[in-house]
């Protein structure tokens, strides 16, 4: 079964990034954007007998490795 | 008897040859290497986690690095007292495995900054503040992820502890205005509570000779290295 993490800065963290495109946005006459997040989507393909099991396994992977708990948060949802 | 270190080498490390030929040239120490995938680490009196791109930066700058199997065991050798030495990507890695607080982020202007500048050692109680404190070194940046980010409190504990050891400045008389890359406090080295393990974003194995970038400042701090792991 199939889970998305989206992991992305947390809101204190500037996000160059993310700056550069509001900025341009901007300069391109869209002075509507207000802000930009940027964020990153991993997808995962867990065997695992339940879901809820699957589940905690992908919270543990998101936590443990593809977010950085000092700076980026993230949210698992099933697909 | 003489000083034995390891360097740690991982895919897309870039400064290992460097900091080898630092320590061998101008202090006749003799180094190893170690391949990321041992599970052991050679006896040795002291780690350095070289600088350049481990797994081509994938995830975070250093973070599949920090997973792998050889730094669990160098893990255990910083938490035992063993000193730690991590340079530019070295940092890096030394954040995402927890050994050091903090975390780098991308350099606030989004450029890869490469370029000579001023370093402020700071006061502390590690045996590198002992030796580095109230020196301004000249020595080379080279990276994309440089801003060092940490949150307020964290911060205050650096500065409580007497952890910060380099702050970026702008000249020989400045004391923080040279931030290049929007490091919180112009951050540019720390070291860890228990004092033994030293990460800085510059390069103190490229300013080893004079007649290459016109700084020798480096050697203080391999020496301050040396000096720990005795």
């Amino acid at each position: 079964m199939k889970f998305e993490v989206i992991v992305h800065v947390k809101a204190e963290v500037l996000d160059p990034e993310a700056r550069a495109i509001t900025e341009t946005l901007h300069r391109l006459g869209m002075p509507q954007v207000k802000n930009i997040e940027v964020a990153k989507r991993y997808v995962l393909d867990i065997d695992q007998p339940t879901e809820a099991a699957a589940k905690d396994q992908v919270e543990s992977i998101a936590r443990e490795y593809l977010a950085n708990a000092v700076s980026e948060t993230y949210q698992v949802r099933r697909m | 008897m003489s000083t034995k270190l390891a360097i740690i080498q991982f895919p897309g490390s870039n400064c290992d040859q460097d900091i080898l030929e630092a320590f061998t040239r101008h202090f006749g120490v003799m180094s190893t290497f170690v391949w990321h995938t041992e599970n052991r680490l050679p006896k040795v009196d002291g780690v350095i986690i070289p600088g350049g791109f481990s797994f081509g930066d994938y995830l975070r700058s250093g973070a599949l690095a920090a997973h792998s199997p050889i730094m669990q065991e160098v893990k255990s050798f910083g938490r035992a007292g063993g000193p730690v030495l991590g340079i530019c990507n070295g940092f890096q890695i030394l954040t995402e495995s927890m050994m050091l607080p903090g975390a780098l982020l991308r350099n606030k202007n989004r450029k890869f900054i490469c370029k000579y500048l001023y370093l402020q050692a700071h006061g502390g109680r590690s045996s590198y503040h002992q030796e580095l404190a109230g020196r301004t070194l000249a020595m080379p940046i080279a990276h994309g992820e440089g801003n060092y980010y940490i949150d307020e409190e964290g911060y205050k504990t650096l500065e409580g502890e007497g952890q910060i050891l380099f702050k970026y400045a702008a000249s020989p008389q400045d004391r923080e205005g040279g931030n290049p890359n929007g490091s919180k406090g112009s951050i540019a080295g720390i070291v860890s509570s228990n004092g033994r393990v030293m990460g800085l974003m510059p390069h103190p194995e490229r300013a080893t000779d004079q007649i290459l970038g016109g700084s020798s400042d480096g050697l203080l701090v391999l020496k301050a290295f040396l000096n720990t792991t005795m």
